[in-house]
């Protein structure tokens, strides 16, 4: 279709099947029109970033200030030397770290073998559990957000880490199980047989063979459930209300509530948190989709 | 303002830690108990299976059912934030609270009716443009080209940014003054519009927002779709004479099927739920003129303190979400596997 002697820019056009250049011009200029609709409003936030206090409140549209500053960053992540005032960053990042990542552990540790007892085993009550566990996918974190929260006041467990968790785990719980039941129904049973012959009890089939196969599907559901309550601040607003606990969410609503104040900060607070995530989130995303559809489709 | 000291790391280690041996006691006490009375004493054959559950159904009844069942008892309470202590407990408050959602205001100034409307209406908006714009923007990538994998990273970003980062930028973003939105209509010589004021323009500002997050979710599972079709289908087209629009309609669409229709209906399940948005954009303002029955009922719940009524709200939401999950499973056939 293309001949080698084309100049570069020529070729550039020439590749597809048989589009004619004009379309794919447009297509190219669409494209590029949708990028820049998706990425600009992001940018916007780093251009925030690095304005200097009292140039917030702007009107300009520019990506990068003409007196781009980092003054922002370095209130964040080490407060302000001159108010006395240190930094919580890290103390945000602390919080949210540790509930993630005990949720996510939880989720993946009870659903693991009960996931297997669903894929493997004949028992009464299993139907019910599947459907049980399908019909948990419909109901929002909000509608048993009241009960859990009056549970947990009387429990002494609101304004402390556990309360989050005890919260966050009603989501991941029943989502890892159907995660992984359907990732178990995709491992041959021949396989652990195998090693039953060979002299392993079924359990130990299960912990050397199944689990080890699985640890495709069991990091998908552990991602899941860190991404999934790592920047979760609706429940997280009701069950913390003490600064000390604030996950990071909670804490740059500090900044984010107080429009003219704060916005440069929270701007670069939002920076310092999205880029990880987002570099995380690109990188594992055909896991999570592969796991979005093996979870949700098959039955 | 606390700076994070090694004392508080140890603290919250010291807390985790405590926490995940409560749980791990707990579960080997359950397992020793069902193992000694299924196999020891019952000699059952399922004994194995019962024990593998156990630590997910132990967490389950903790976290899903008993809290579900102190729902129903707190709708049928006169619990609010002055009864908190000792609500009292009787048929005829469980009836004043149904008969409330529907009839008086759902958390300040609404009602339920005009709510659920709204709820339908911002369910419908987004779902059709998350459906639309995913799929125009997989067709278009849906084709060897150059930079594609490069417009593909870019246009998942909205996805992969926190949606709280993004709800509490756009929010700021729709400032009267100094937000984007009204920068750029003024750039191209329009008026500003009053994004928080009036009712209906901050409607159109979640909306706006909800859309902007959605599309790449659709627009990579589409595209995932797309991707399976075998090409030989729109060669025999070809041949056939069939035009753009034909091979769209019969072949595209019927093969995107089993990918779109659950795609679509967790879409619906997502944005129905999805109060994050509204609640971090417009706050369900003006005059809770942007309020989705859960915001509301959250507002109800956490903001109004009026918790048996928010418990029989939820019921009702709840209601709504179930009927909608049995005509899922109908319609997928989700739970084809499930009785074999």
């Amino acid at each position: 279709m293309q001949k080698k002697s084309s100049p570069r820019w020529k070729r550039f056009f020439v590749r597809a099947r048989g589009d004619s250049p004009f379309k794919r011009l447009l297509i190219h200029l669409a494209l590029i029109l949708a990028c820049v609709i998706a990425v600009y409003p992001i940018l916007r936030v780093f251009a925030i970033s690095l304005r200097p206090g009292d140039r917030l409140l702007s009107t300009s549209l520019a990506i990068i200030p003409p007196d781009a500053t980092l003054d922002n960053y370095r209130e964040v992540l080490f407060g302000n030397p001159e108010l006395k005032r240190p930094s919580d960053f890290f103390l945000w990042i602390w919080n949210s770290l540790t509930i993630s990542l005990t949720t996510a552990l939880i989720g993946v540790a009870l659903a693991s073998t009960a996931a297997y007892a669903f894929s493997r085993f004949k028992f009464p009550g299993r139907g019910v559990g599947l459907v049980f566990l399908l019909t948990t996918q419909f109901i929002p974190a909000a509608m048993l957000l009241l009960p859990l929260y009056i549970m947990l006041i009387r429990l002494r467990l609101i304004n402390t880490y556990l309360g989050l968790i005890i919260a966050y785990s009603v989501g991941s719980v029943p989502f890892s199980i159907w995660l992984l039941k359907g990732y178990y129904d995709t491992i041959p049973p021949d396989l652990e047989e195998a090693a039953m012959i060979d002299g392993a009890s079924r359990m130990g089939a299960f912990f050397r063979v199944v689990l080890p196969l699985s640890t495709p599907a069991l990091a998908i559901a552990f991602l899941f459930n860190f991404m999934g309550s790592w920047s979760e601040y609706i429940v997280a607003r009701v069950v913390l209300q003490n600064a000390k606990l604030y996950t990071w969410p909670l804490g740059i609503w500090t900044y984010a509530g107080q429009f003219t104040v704060a916005w440069g900060k929270f701007a670069a607070a939002s920076i310092l948190i999205a880029i990880p995530v987002m570099a995380l989130f690109l990188y594992s995303s055909k896991w999570l989709i592969s796991g979005l559809t093996l979870g949700g489709v098959k039955g | 303002m606390i700076s994070l000291t090694p004392e508080i790391m140890l603290n919250t280690v010291a807390q985790i830690g405590k926490f995940v041996l409560l749980i791990a006691f707990i579960i080997l006490g359950t397992e020793a108990i069902l193992y000694l009375v299924l196999n020891r004493w019952l000699h059952s054959p399922r004994a194995l299976a019962y024990m593998l559950l156990a630590p997910a159904f132990l967490g389950v009844l903790f976290l899903i059912l008993y809290p579900f069942a102190f729902d129903i008892y707190l709708a049928f309470t006169n619990m609010s934030m002055k009864t908190a202590q000792n609500p009292s407990f009787g048929l005829r408050y469980g009836i004043r609270n149904f008969v409330n959602v529907f009839t008086s205001t759902v958390a300040h100034e609404a009602s339920f009716w005009e709510v659920l409307l709204r709820t339908i209406l911002w369910t419908a908006i987004n779902v059709f443009f998350h459906v639309t714009g995913g799929m125009a923007l997989a067709l278009l990538l849906n084709r060897p080209m150059r930079l594609r994998g490069l417009y593909r990273t870019l246009l998942v970003f909205p996805w992969a940014i926190p949606t709280v980062i993004a709800a509490m930028a756009l929010r700021n973003e729709f400032d009267y003054r100094y937000g984007m939105f009204n920068l750029i209509l003024r750039n191209l010589g329009l008026s500003p519009l009053p994004w928080k004021q009036d009712p209906f323009w901050a409607f159109v500002s979640v909306v706006l927002s909800n859309i902007w997050l959605g599309i790449p979710f659709m627009m990579v599972i589409i595209l995932g779709g797309l991707q399976s079709i075998s090409q030989e289908f729109y060669e025999a087209a070809e041949i056939d004479g069939a035009s753009n629009w034909q091979r769209f309609r019969h072949i595209t669409l019927p093969l995107l099927r089993p990918v779109l229709t659950p795609a679509v209906i967790l879409g619906t399940v997502w944005t129905f739920n999805r109060l994050e948005v509204i609640w971090l954009i417009t706050g369900g303002g003006p005059q809770e003129k942007t309020d989705i029955l859960v915001s509301s009922m959250y507002k109800a719940a956490f903001q109004f303190y009026r918790y048996g009524f928010a418990a029989a709200f939820a019921l009702v939401i709840f209601a709504f979400l179930l009927i909608f999950a049995i005509v899922y499973i109908r319609v997928s056939g989700g739970l084809k596997g499930v009785y074999e």
